[in-house]
């Protein structure tokens, strides 16, 4: 999946995966994808949950022999 | 209007302290104004790292002989082995590229998260307001805390 900012934070653990991420997705604009790469296995319950709450966009997930990168769009300003 | 989270760290111990600051920044970023209402051990997370000469009282001079504060200092809550315990934690955490306390407590306020103190535990401790670190934002008392925490929805007791 294309993004246009991607965040590299492989190694390191939650909290700072999400912290992080919607510091950077501060920075995007409307409608823009924010790709996560992330060692984190609980990534993937996370990032939905955060997009749940924040009312952002959660595109999809890849996962490949432990690493994980996670799709967000931002639909909120 | 943005929900409160309000969160009381009552322990100094450092494994409960982290997971008080991971719950503290995630719900920040979660877009919850957080507050953190450092009470009784809780304190020594905010204080500076020194012994209590000018407290106005003996015994609180000889209880700041044995707690003498500082975020780099905390007691893990088990298997503390007279320090060792911190010490191996605290190797754990370089390992595993886990910020320091004196970090997440940074962080949190890169995040507009309000770090309270608690008046009550100060004067019990005999100390003052320059023994306590500058991301300190108030001195306050359990109405501070309440007014924020009867707000919100997530109320935590650590």
């Amino acid at each position: 999946m294309k993004a246009d900012k991607t965040l590299d934070c492989y190694g390191l653990l939650c909290p700072m995966p999400i912290v992080k991420a919607a510091q950077e997705i501060k920075k995007l604009q409307v409608g823009q994808v924010l790709e996560v790469l992330s060692t984190d296995i609980g990534i993937k319950s996370d990032m939905p949950a955060w997009c749940k709450t924040t009312g952002n966009e959660f595109l999809s997930a890849e996962e490949s022999d432990g690493e994980y990168k996670v799709y967000v769009k931002k639909t909120i300003e | 209007m943005t929900e409160k989270s309000t969160i009381v760290v009552f322990s100094g111990d450092l494994d409960k302290v982290y997971a008080s600051f991971i719950i503290a920044t995630t719900a920040a970023s979660m877009g919850r104004e957080v507050s953190m209402f450092f009470t009784f051990w809780g304190l020594n997370v905010l204080r500076k790292k020194r012994f209590l000469f000018g407290a106005p009282n003996f015994l609180q001079k000889m209880f700041g002989v044995l707690n003498q504060g500082g975020a780099e200092r905390l007691p893990l809550s088990k298997f503390h082995m007279f320090g060792l315990g911190t010490f191996f934690m605290k190797f754990l955490m370089k390992k595993y590229q886990m910020e320091r306390i004196t970090e997440m407590l940074k962080l949190s306020k890169e995040l507009n998260i309000k770090i309270i103190a608690c008046t009550t535990s100060i004067a019990v401790m005999g100390l003052k307001k320059e023994d306590f670190v500058p991301e300190v934002d108030e001195l306050a008392g359990a109405s501070t805390y309440l007014a924020d925490a009867f707000d919100g929805k997530l109320n935590l007791f650590i």
